[in-house]
Formats: C-alpha cells, structure tokens, sequence
C-alpha cells in the first residue's frame, strides 16, 4: 500500500544481511541515523565551543543553552553530588532530542520509535539505579521498598507495591517515548494520507483536502514540541530515578 | 464472532483507555495553571513537578495506545 502509515518504521538493511556468531548485526537504516544523530550532536556542540566569545553568536547560544537545561535540571533534581550523573543524563537528553527532531524531517528514520531502543536505554537507567544504589548505600538502599512511617501491619502490601512500581519503571520510561514518537508520526501520516486520498478526487476533493492539510501542518507544530518535550521528560525521569539510588529514605 | 472483527473491536476498546490519561493530563495543567494565577512568583518552581505529573499520567495512556496497535498489527 502506498501510503501505509506503518512503511516509515520499516528497517532496510543498507549492505546486505551480516552475520556473526547467529547474531544479525547488518547495517540498517537506524544503525545509519543513529550514526548520523551521534555526528550531528558532536558537529552542533563542536561548532558551538569553538568560537568561545564572550558575547555569544547564534549557534554558541544554542550550545549554552543545551548544556544549562541539563545543569539545571540535575542540580534541581539531585543535587550537588549529581554532578557525577551530568554527563550520563546530558548524552541521554541530547540523544533523544536529535533523534527525535531528525526524525521529523520527511524520509527520515525515527530511532525513538522503535520500542527496542527507547527501552533499551530505560533498562540502562533503571540498572544503573540498582547499581549505583547498592554500591552507595549496601543493603540500605533496599530501605527504598519501605517508606518511612508506615504501620508494620500493612508494610508488605506496600513494599510489594513500591517493588512493582519499581520494576514497571523501565517498561514506563522506555514505552512513554516509544509510544509517543510512533503515534505522533502514524498521525501525520494518516492526515497526509487524507490529503492525498481526498485530492484524488477531483476538484471537490482538493476543496476538501484544505483542512486535513492544514490539520497536517498544525499536527507538525505539535509534534515538534512533542519531540522536544519527550526529550525533557526522558531526561527528568532519569534524574528522578536517580535520585533514588543517591538519597533512598524517602 | 470473526477473530479478526474482535481484534478491530478490542482494539477500540483498548483506546478508551487514552480518554483517562487526557483528563488526567488536563487536570494536571488545569490544576498547575489555577496554582500559577494564584501566586505567579512560585509557578516557574513547579513548571518542572508539573511536567513529570503530566508525563506519568500520558505514560498509562500510550500503553493502551501500544495495546491497541499490538492488537492491529501484532497478534
């Protein structure tokens, strides 16, 4: 079908299928895009400190103002002895926005929407959580699945609670972008679908394929903000959850 | 009932489930922006709160949203 709203998620394999060791690792298209994504990112931030004035041009704003949301967010959120955490959260933040902002371009790949790597990249934070709780605190940071102050009658129905919330983090994290990215780009492609469907009819049809077309470019709008929003809630979710792992009474 | 008729029906159902998460996200925006027009001084604080609020909520309505294109396209 020609305009099958799903064809864009499709993955290519760009140099013919490679195997090794029973592992398909061929070169798709998202492997391409994350390339480039990764090559755009540092091309920005490259070009945005080198020129180092002190009354900064445009592109040296842009690169300030990409590193203090992220200062900021982690110094609000965890605190001095976050600052470890910055340049974790900086690359997961930057990631995600130049994945999704590229993938708004036409015949772009978007990366986030394939569930795999969104929840691959949560499962990343979540572990680090355990990880990085543990080495911190020991066995305390298990303190985390007991809140303080509550009867010790009903403390296991919370702690199981707490241990479900817990573990349904990463599938949350990773689902929210995924779903959001996939629905978002199977939205604009249904109203160009109208456009296309609609105008095919004659001249009525072009009449009427006005509002889709201008739902179209409406939906646009709302999807790059929805892009860069999902970047933000990416990384903020990921300094919450840190914030876990660094202070767990709670 | 025809298997596939029932999937296309479930997944209909399955998106009821994103008009909670929009109420949900309404009141949250609606609460913050009544909170804001109270004491402006303190909104720009809470922007941030208000955002996760927001992103929680939205979370439980795309996971209907992927049970319904599971429904579709997947099963």
């Amino acid at each position: 079908m020609a305009n099958d709203p799903i064809h864009q998620f499709r993955l290519h394999d760009l140099l013919g299928p490679i195997n090794v060791g029973g592992y398909d690792i061929s070169f798709t298209n998202s492997a391409l895009f994350m390339g480039i994504i990764v090559v755009t990112i540092t091309a920005i931030l490259y070009f945005a400190a080198r020129q180092n004035a002190l009354v900064p041009g445009r592109l040296q704003s842009v690169g300030e103002m990409w590193y203090e949301l992220v200062d900021n967010m982690v110094k609000n959120v965890l605190g001095e002895e976050g600052k470890a955490f910055f340049p974790l959260v900086f690359s997961l933040f930057s990631f995600v926005l130049v994945a999704n902002m590229l993938g708004m371009f036409p015949y772009f790949f978007t990366v986030t929407s394939h569930v795999i790597v969104t929840v691959s990249l949560a499962l990343f934070v979540v572990g680090l959580v355990v990880v990085v709780g543990i080495t911190k605190h020991g066995l305390g940071w298990f303190k985390l699945f007991v809140p303080h102050g509550v009867p010790i009658g009903i403390a296991p129905f919370i702690s199981l609670i707490e241990i479900i919330s817990f573990l349904s983090r990463p599938i949350s994290l990773g689902l929210r972008l995924f779903g959001n990215m996939l629905a978002g780009h199977i939205v604009l492609k249904v109203f160009a679908g109208f456009v296309v469907t609609l105008s095919a009819l004659g001249l009525g049809g072009i009449l009427g394929a006005i509002a889709p077309l201008a739902m179209a470019v409406a939906l646009t709008a709302l999807e790059f903000l929805v892009a860069f929003l999902q970047a933000f809630v990416f990384a903020i979710l990921t300094c919450v959850y840190l914030d876990d792992a660094l202070h767990p009474s709670h | 009932m025809d298997p596939a008729a029932a999937k296309l029906i479930g997944a209909g159902i399955a998106c009821i489930g994103m008009g909670g998460a929009g109420i949900g996200v309404g009141h949250i925006f609606g609460n913050y922006l009544a909170g804001a027009l109270r004491n402006p001084a303190a909104a720009g604080s809470q922007f941030t709160n208000a955002l996760i609020g927001a992103a929680l909520a939205e979370g439980l309505g795309i996971f209907s949203l992927v049970i319904a294109l599971l429904l579709l396209f997947v099963a």
